[in-house]
């Protein structure tokens, strides 16, 4: 169970954190609401629950947010093995640049169907 | 504070890779990558014959692969997959099933309109968009390569040797599958609720399953099965990070095979769905998962086999008296196809609970038979139609028998294979399950499942009673002429039923030298 | 005559019970036919499947060849009979090994033919009258446009009721058993066109399922209790089995036999069956595939000697059938029904025979051949008379048709002294048998099956009369002929059995000293002379035929039934409301468990798709209702299991 103590602990210290500034910000902040206060977001769009459509958000921008995804997935593997590249060797090179064709190919066919093209 | 230690990595090895072991899946997940790039560049006119070409090119090669591979085996990309025997045996199967399921998806004549799938997925539907792109005949070819990623994760589901290879084979097959089930052509509001009801739930069987494997990694340090197995003979004590896992991990298996209680989005989903990828979800997921939980229970928990088995014990009777007995009463030919799968799910247990080299071999030729059959099943349901789609309400098959004596019979066929009856494969395969549970000291289990398929018998003959014994209502049922797509498979699954019911001796040899799980 | 004909043959055998013979000869050693014995089967199974794949070309000569195929595996029956009778007696069980289904560490199951005495007897049953009413067919289906497929299907019949008796294992008995009641549900439904024939064939197939359901569990059972399914393995290791299993198993066997043999409470389908065309009754509802319920539990006798209570539950249901089968008989004015009764009851006596255990097995069997040639008989000559009517069934308008009939006549007769119990035919011989057997086991038993007979001669009287004496009551349309000689003479084959069998299989062929290495056979003590019941049985027969002659030959008979009648009379005519028992009994719970069952489906499980499918047009909001609506609970279903996963998991771990 040893091992589990610093997660446990950390565990503790995130909650203890997260009660505390709830806490805090209510009882001690100023309370003076106005429009953009009351927003779920302080930028972009505004996410509105009864527009044209029946409460739909453009498909956009779930497509700008799986490209996001498709390079953060790509720096969350290349940073490793950028660090152990040396060890790693021509299997090593080769195996990342398979993995990368790989998350080429989704971005390829997005920008052939035209998924870049916000209009 | 806490100071974690800064060691020394250990140097990596690098893993070998054995393409031979490797073939199948590295073709049959490489055609689909081809595929995308396909309906990236190819010009719409050609992309359904290239993607054809490609479907079934590497289906075939890899099913010639796994059949090469046969007898040899061994741990593959640092022990991260094993490709022994069971995995070769089901991989064989998964790669019949899908073929069959491929020829059905491609049929393009039942429907005026098209294949089976929606011309444009992301229409809304009743809008104008729809209306026009079904005009101009567009079909999405995209579900090609989207069934060739769920068969590659289908084929390492089950032989996937760590919880997270398993994982991911688990989410490689269903992401797939979840956008598969919501492309309906007809009813689609009903296929897109459906296929919103599957990804949720199964995200949800997906969060059972990752905290269980993160337990199990807690109670043994690892999370390769052989490793896991090894770390609870060497702890015998009650550990509840063991029984933890064990039992999530058992839900998100659970899940995907359709036991009770967590069956309850295969009905919904086996009806909303396209009926081809019905067909190829129901026998494909089936085999996989089952696959991956024979390996499971087999291998990473056969040491704590008293903890886990009353629990299945009462899953596995839940699941086949809950299928027999709901499926009785279902109006639906496909709903009722779907209680009939959670009865199956629920045989098929008795498999996993014997934990003998037997119960393998006996639910993977159960596994086998029951794909085919299942396949075959579906096509048929794709060719009783009327003007708004495929007819599944039952009382519309009557006299299908009379009017059409060939496809009722042949779907009669699949009935009665389901239902067990002497001469079908489905009737071996019950009988070597039960009689490998049997054998394994679980006579009453044995019992019950008996008396559940005495119950199962008759909704499966009630449906041949309606086919055969019914006066046709008006004209009849009306059955579209299906392209030889169809017919073959159809054929071939009707083939393969009675064959393997008369002379299984090959299939039952195979599956018997394939009994041992390689750690 | 000689009234104590029995003890002939009795008194020669050892006083101790025979052990069943378990060693088997392979049919290569054995030579001869035996390595042929395959084509038993085979050759209607090839007449099958050339009338049904050749289609209309088969036209033409297609009954001929399904004619010529059934005589061709009587032929080789004989002349396997012939070597078998030259054969010592323990050289007379050849089995024949074909191919394997063997699971390695799980099964073994032989796909072989077993011939031995039993199965013998069986045999040519099956061939001989199967035989005859092929060629019977050929006239009285001369004139049906689906004539080739009404000969494949007999020719099926034919092949999966040989395959029934000569398998060596349940599992392929099972696979005969399940193809005669294909082949039966395609018989009876042969007139689709007539609502009556469908429901009829559906009926019976419903209610042969519930038969074959218990046959599925018997193997099961069986597999899960001794780990095989052949004969000598099951019955070798018997003994060792625990008194519930074996108990369970013959009760499921019992159900199986029920189902197929008619018998209480599965019997109401037979009467229904009578929808199918003549000869199909005769050959399958009366001769043979009935009778396969019998053959079932006297095959698996190793079983039933060491299950009390199933034993006790067959002699239970024989008594039951046998009583009421005849009752029914006697209130039918049709005259198909009336010999459908009758034929429920005389299962019901071989029933009877064989719960009385090793004393009655070879009784039963006995029984079951005679019966096999009288009511062949019987049946065909009812068919020439419906044939010569224009399909008049119902005996009310027939009346004196000796006078135009005069071979069917004599047929009928024949048919009629075989079953009446009167000396010196075949019934004198095989019925006193089982009532003998039956006052030496159980002396209920015993009073009923002589009530049965005097109720079997008063039937049987009736339909003689009515159909025969007496005066015309025509309808204007009949125009009564007989029947070309195609149809006569197979009638007047089996009348020659039915007058003759049981003195054959009395004096020349030993049919006791044939069975008994395959059932055993054990001698009982008659708590009253021999010559004493026996008078006593034929003076019950007589007052029988008296009875009924008086009522039904020297009065007019109205062409209405009479309605001022007794409660007897009324419920007999409504089959002793069979009906209204199984709607009480069986439907309407499985009504009200399947109302519930909906009601649940619709509350728990998916209220949410019919609710959608009826509205579809409602577009957008349907996503977002069901959003949060049952996958929600769904998964609160899953989380549910979850729970009681670990629940299960505590529990095991802490006991």
């Amino acid at each position: 169970m040893n091992v589990y103590i610093p997660l446990l602990t950390l565990a503790g210290l995130g909650m203890l954190f997260a009660l505390f500034s709830v806490s805090v910000t209510s009882l001690t902040g100023p309370k003076r609401y106005n429009r953009a206060k009351v927003d779920a977001y302080e930028c972009g769009i505004e996410p509105t629950p009864q527009a044209v459509g029946g409460g739909r958000f453009p498909v956009k921008y779930y497509l700008t947010a799986m490209m996001f995804i498709i390079f953060d997935l790509e720096i969350v593997f290349l940073y490793p093995w950028a660090v152990a590249s040396d060890q790693l060797g021509l299997f090593g090179l080769a195996a990342i640049m398979l993995f990368l064709f790989n998350l080429t190919v989704p971005f390829v066919y997005e920008w052939r169907r035209g998924g870049l093209e916000w209009d | 504070m806490i100071i974690l230690p800064l060691v020394e990595p250990p140097p990596i090895e690098l893993p070998e890779l054995d393409w031979l072991l490797l073939g199948p899946m590295a073709l049959v997940l490489g055609a689909a990558v081809v595929g995308v790039m396909v309906e990236a560049f190819a010009p719409r006119s050609s992309r359904r014959t290239i993607q054809l070409v490609l479907t079934f090119g590497s289906l075939i090669g890899a099913f010639v692969l796994v059949v090469l591979a046969a007898g040899s085996g061994g741990p593959v990309m640092a022990s991260a997959a094993v490709i022994d025997g069971p995995a070769l045996f089901l991989q064989g199967g998964i790669l019949l099933v899908a073929l069959l399921a491929a020829l059905t998806m491609a049929e393009r004549h039942v429907d005026p309109s098209g294949d089976a799938f929606a011309a444009r997925a992301s229409a809304m539907p009743g809008s104008e968009d729809e209306r026009q792109f079904t005009a101009r005949g567009y079909l999405q070819t995209e579900v090609w390569p989207l069934f060739l990623f769920a068969v590659g994760g289908m084929m390492l589901f089950p032989a996937s040797n760590d919880l997270l290879t398993m994982f991911v084979a688990l989410e490689i097959m269903s992401l797939p599958l979840y956008l598969l089930a919501g492309m309906a052509r007809r009813r689609r509001l009903l296929s897109q609720e459906s296929a919103l009801k599957y990804f949720l739930l199964g995200a949800f069987s997906s969060a059972f399953f990752l905290y269980g494997a993160a337990l199990v990694y807690g109670f043994a340090g690892t999370v390769n099965l052989g490793g896991i197995a090894d770390a609870v003979t060497a702890q015998p004590q009650m550990s509840g990070l063991l029984l933890g896992g064990i039992a999530m991990i058992a839900v998100g298996m659970l899940f995907k095979v359709a036991a009770v209680p967590f069956h309850s989005w295969a009905p919904d989903v086996y009806q909303g769905a396209p009926t081809p990828v019905t067909g190829f979800m129901a026998a494909g997921v089936k085999v996989a998962a089952f696959g991956a939980l024979l390996r499971l229970m087999y291998v990473a928990f056969a040491g704590s086999e008293w903890d886990w088995r009353p629990a299945f014990w009462v899953i596995a009777a839940l699941t086949f008296f809950v299928g027999s007995i709901v499926a009785l009463v279902q109006s639906d030919i496909k709903r009722m196809l779907a209680y009939s799968s959670i009865a199956h799910a629920g045989f098929l247990l008795l498999g996993v609970i014997a934990v003998t080299p037997e119960g393998l071999a006996a639910t993977m030729f159960y596994l086998v038979t029951y794909g085919l059959a299942t396949v075959g099943a579906f096509g048929v349901v794709m060719l009783v139609r009327d003007d708004t789609g495929e007819n599944t309400a039952m009382e519309n098959w009557r006299g299908l028998g009379r009017t059409h004596p060939w496809l009722a019979g042949a779907f009669a066929l699949f009935l009665l294979s389901f239902a067990g009856i002497p001469l079908t494969a489905g009737f071996i395969g019950k009988f070597s399950v039960f009689a490998a549970a049997a054998a394994a000291g679980e006579g009453w289990l044995v019992l019950l499942a008996v008396l559940a398929s005495a119950i199962a018998a008759f909704f499966y003959i009630r449906v041949v009673v309606v086919m055969f014994f019914s006066d046709p209502v008006g004209d009849g049922p009306a059955v579209a002429v299906p392209s030889w797509f169809t017919r073959t498979a159809i054929a071939f699954g009707a083939a393969a039923t009675l064959v393997l019911g008369i002379f299984p001796q090959p299939v039952l040899e195979w599956a018997a030298q394939a009994d041992i799980f390689i750690r | 005559m000689n009234l104590t004909s029995l003890q002939l043959p009795l008194s020669e055998l050892p006083e101790e019970p025979v052990e069943a013979l378990t060693g088997t000869l392979p049919a290569e050693a054995a030579g001869g036919y035996f390595p042929y014995m395959w084509l038993l089967v085979a050759l209607p199974a090839f007449g099958a499947l050339v009338l049904l794949v050749g289609g209309k070309r088969t036209n033409a000569w297609g009954h001929l060849l399904a004619c010529l195929l059934p005589i061709g595996s009587f032929v080789l029956a004989c002349l396997l009979l012939a070597q078998m009778m030259g054969a010592p007696v323990e050289d007379r069980l050849v089995t024949l090994e074909m191919w394997d289904w063997t699971f390695a560490g799980m099964f073994d199951v032989p796909f072989a033919l077993r011939l031995d005495q039993l199965s013998m007897v069986f045999v040519m049953l099956i061939s001989g009258v199967g035989s005859l009413i092929h060629i019977y067919s050929i006239g009285y289906m001369a004139e049906d446009p689906d004539r080739r497929k009404f000969f494949a299907y007999l020719n099926l019949f034919v092949a999966a009721m040989l395959l029934l008796v000569l398998a060596n294992n349940y599992l392929l008995l099972y696979v005969g058993w399940e193809g005669v009641g294909l082949a039966s549900y395609l018989l009876i439904g042969f007139w689709q066109y007539k609502s009556s024939a469908a429901v009829a064939a559906k009926k019976a197939f419903v209610m042969n399922r519930v038969g074959d359901v218990g046959l599925s569990v018997a193997v099961m059972l069986m597999f899960v209790t001794f780990g095989t399914v052949t004969f000598e393995q099951v019955f070798a290791a018997a003994p060792e089995a625990g008194d519930t299993a074996l108990n369970l198993i013959g009760l499921a066997l019992l159900l199986a036999a029920v189902g197929k043999s008619a018998q209480f409470p599965l019997q109401a389908w037979l009467l229904d069956a009578m929808e199918g065309p003549t000869p199909v009754s005769a050959l399958i509802h009366a001769a043979t595939m009935v009778t396969a319920g019998v053959y079932l539990i006297v095959r698996s006798n190793a079983i039933f000697d060491l299950a009390s209570i199933a034993v006790t539950a067959v002699l239970a249901v024989g008594i039951i059938t046998m009583v009421a089968g005849a009752v029914i008989a006697c209130a039918k004015d049709e005259i198909k029904k009336s010999l459908a009764g009758s034929t429920m009851s005389q299962i019901g006596y071989m029933f009877v025979a064989a719960g009385l255990g090793p004393a009655g097995y070879v009784f039963a069997i006995f029984h079951l051949l005679m019966h096999g040639m009288f009511k062949a008989d019987l049946f065909l000559s009812a068919g020439s008379v419906m044939h010569g009517m224009k399909d008049e069934k119902n005996m009310r308008f027939y009346g004196a048709l000796r006078k135009v009939m005069l071979v069917t006549t004599i047929a009928f007769i024949c048919g009629f002294l075989g079953i009446s119990g009167l000396p010196p035919f075949d019934s004198f011989f095989s019925k006193d048998d089982i009532i003998k057997a039956a006052l030496g086991t159980n002396w209920f038993a015993g009073v009923a099956a002589i009530a049965a007979a005097g109720l079997t001669a008063f039937y049987m009287t009736r339909m003689l009369s009515m159909t025969f004496f007496g005066d015309k009551r025509w309808k204007e349309e009949a125009d009564p002929h007989e029947s070309p000689s195609v149809m006569t003479v197979p009638m007047l084959l089996l009348s020659v059995g039915a007058l003759f069998g049981g003195l054959f299989f009395v004096y020349v062929g030993d049919i006791v000293g044939w069975l008994d290495p395959i059932t055993g056979y054990q001698p009982f003590v008659l708590p009253i002379n021999d010559t004493v019941l026996e008078i006593v049985t034929l003076v019950v027969v007589l007052t029988g035929i008296t009875l009924a002659w008086r009522q039904y030959a020297s009065r007019p008979v109205p062409q209405q039934p009479p309605q001022q009648v007794s409660v007897f009379t009324t419920a007999a005519r409504n089959s002793l409301y069979d009906d209204a028992f199984n709607e009480a009994v069986f439907m309407r719970p499985g009504q009200y468990l399947t109302r519930w069952l909906v009601w649940f489906d619709n509350q728990v499980v998916d209220g949410a798709v019919r609710g959608i499918a009826s509205k579809v047009s409602g577009a957008g909001e349907q996503v977002k209702r069901l959003q949060t609506g049952f996958a929600r609970s769904y998964a609160l279903l899953m989380v549910g299991g979850a729970v009681l996963i670990g629940v299960v998991f505590v529990v095991a771990r802490w006991l």
